[in-house]
């Protein structure tokens, strides 16, 4: 279990680092999110509250994350396949999950740099007011809603051991989630069949955990849904990763040659 | 009992030809290898490109799964027991590839050393062992992309005995470095085995197989032709004679001719810029260069020498007499 986090923690900072030092990365993860985030204070300054633009911000912001994790998970993988590192890591003996894990959710990680950027744009170009009501739930929240956000992109991401063009799939899937999930929008306004598709994605509650930590509200319930998410994404991966490695030496899908 | 045991080892590649209507292909990259490495022991796996040696090597080290036959390492076998073989080898491949490039040499290593459950404490002491080792103390915090290719193959290297594993599978780890770089990587090679270490190895270079194999088994289209030490290798073509002549515009139908002459053995065409190189090998029992040079009447030939075989040419004489 100890040797597990420890490699898990090893991995994270390792391709976090990996990450930090890309310029593409960086641009992505940092510059992006301003463009979402100009679009929603604009629209949401027509409602002269503040909080409302806090709220935008936070929006853009974990929409920032899941951008990065969409658009770069699967696309990660691929990029071990392409440096010749897949075939090294399914080699080492440490589980695959624990392998790839570190991945998702460095990539997701990243986007705590949206968080950073979105933030310090709103206050100096919008005068955006930066007050959170819960400091230590806030700094509890963001966390956890990388990690379930970067599970989720695990998920994604156990089919490209096996398909070198899977990550197109998960790019696919950027607008969809940023609509259902509430990160703009407000759940209520969507009809309600979306609302269950809504419930299994991490992203709700980790940008619902962020929110109310951030602007005031019950942050216990979406910070426990977030854990559980995690926990059954991880489950889910593990099957997906077992199953798909077998396959992927069956067909040779691990290296380019 | 030995240490790497491959028994009737096959592989067939599934793909597919064509756009609209894809029609199967099945392509048998190796087709029932059967061989046993000993304790201790440097063992060659030779061969021309899409031999089936690195197939050979990733089925061994649990990358691929035999379409039949059956393999162990240290007694394990490689299908059903991956992860216990995983913990007990080391893999290095030649090459540019397979390293973090934006971050530092210590840093590829240290990762590398979690993911082979290398205690933390051990760890900082272990990777400045393995640094000194293959000649990169010093050099350790300095990104991989400011590497050399000769020093991202030492790094290679070291990456593959971290863990110090008791096999060491090594495929064609000294390709595209310069002669010193390659020199200093076959002595690194040597002092794995000296220092205990089980190696196979796959190499295109005959002089360094001579040089470090204890054993060497020559593959061509998927099978073994010939196994044996690098003198036994050499044996099966002593008594021969080896002629070389350099020729201009030399097509398959002269050299189908050559092979039919009695008493040529091989014959292997190597291209150099304009002209070509006929390696002939002959039995040595009656001097055959006019008969030779005969067949080659019409072309334009150039310098002709005779020569005794070397372990290249064993080489050559059981690749191409399959």
């Amino acid at each position: 279990m100890i040797q597990g986090a420890r490699v898990f923690w090893v991995g994270f900072v390792l391709h976090f680092k990996n990450l930090s030092v890309s310029p593409f990365m960086m641009v992505t993860a940092a510059a992006w999110p301003l463009v979402y985030a100009t679009l929603a204070f604009l629209m949401f300054r027509a409602t002269h509250q503040a909080p409302s633009l806090l709220y935008a911000a936070l929006g853009a912001a974990v929409m920032g994350i899941w951008s990065t994790t969409a658009t770069s998970a699967g696309g990660a993988i691929q990029q071990q396949r392409w440096w010749g590192i897949l075939e090294l890591l399914v080699a080492a003996p440490a589980r695959l999950i624990l392998v790839l894990a570190p991945i998702t959710v460095a990539i997701a990680g990243i986007g705590i740099y949206s968080i950073a950027s979105t933030l310090l744009w709103g206050r100096l170009l919008f005068g955006v007011p930066f007050h959170v009501e819960h400091p230590l739930l806030f700094a509890i929240a963001i966390p956890a809603a990388v990690l379930s956000i970067g599970l989720l992109g695990l998920v994604l991401a156990s089919a490209f051991v096996l398909y070198r063009s899977a990550s197109n799939l998960s790019q696919a899937l950027e607008y969809p989630v940023w609509l259902i999930t509430g990160m703009l929008i407000p759940l209520s306004l969507l009809p309600g069949w979306v609302s269950p598709i809504a419930w299994s994605l991490a992203p709700t509650w980790g940008m619902r955990a962020v929110r109310r930590a951030a602007l005031g509200g019950d942050v216990g319930t979406p910070l426990l849904l977030c854990a559980v998410l995690s926990v059954v994404y991880t489950l889910l991966a593990m099957l997906l990763l077992h199953h798909f490695e077998r396959l992927a030496r069956e067909r040779a899908t691990l290296s380019l040659t | 009992m030995a240490v790497i045991e491959a028994i009737n080892l096959r592989r067939t590649y599934r793909t597919t030809t064509g756009v609209i209507r894809r029609k199967p292909l099945e392509v048998e990259a190796v087709r029932g290898i059967s061989f046993a490495v000993e304790q201790g022991e440097l063992f060659g796996l030779l061969g021309p490109n899409g031999a089936g040696k690195t197939t050979t090597i990733k089925m061994l080290i649990t990358l691929l799964l035999p379409t039949s036959g059956e393999a162990r390492v240290l007694g394990r076998n490689v299908v059903d027991d991956a992860r216990e073989v995983r913990k007990r080898i080391g893999y290095v491949f030649g090459g540019d590839r397979g390293l973090y490039e934006r971050l530092s040499a210590y840093d590829n290593l240290r990762y590398f050393a979690e993911l082979y459950g290398v205690s933390g404490k051990a760890q900082r002491l272990r990777i400045d062992e393995v640094l000194e080792l293959v000649g990169l103390k010093g050099r350790e915090s300095e990104r991989v992309e400011g590497y050399s290719r000769g020093m991202r193959q030492r790094l290679h290297i070291a990456r593959g005995i971290l863990h110090d594993p008791e096999v060491v599978f090594l495929d064609e780890p000294t390709i595209g470095v310069d002669p010193v770089g390659a020199r200093d990587l076959r002595q690194t090679i040597a002092d794995l085995v000296s220092g205990g270490k089980t190696v196979l190895l796959t190499t295109h270079y005959m002089f360094e197989a001579d040089t470090l194999c204890d054993r060497i088994a020559v593959i061509a289209k998927g099978q073994i032709v010939g196994e044996g030490t690098p003198a036994q290798l050499k044996d099966n073509v002593a008594g021969g004679r080896v002629t070389e002549i350099e020729v201009f515009g030399i097509d398959d139908s002269v050299v189908g001719r050559l092979r039919a002459i009695q008493g040529v053995t091989a014959v292997a065409v190597e291209d150099r810029d304009q002209k070509q190189l006929l390696v002939v090998q002959t039995t040595g029992e009656r001097e055959l260069t006019a008969p030779l040079l005969a067949e080659l009447d019409g072309l334009e030939v150039g310098r002709v020498d005779s020569r005794e075989p070397t372990l290249e040419d064993a080489y050559v004489s059981l690749v191409t007499s399959e």
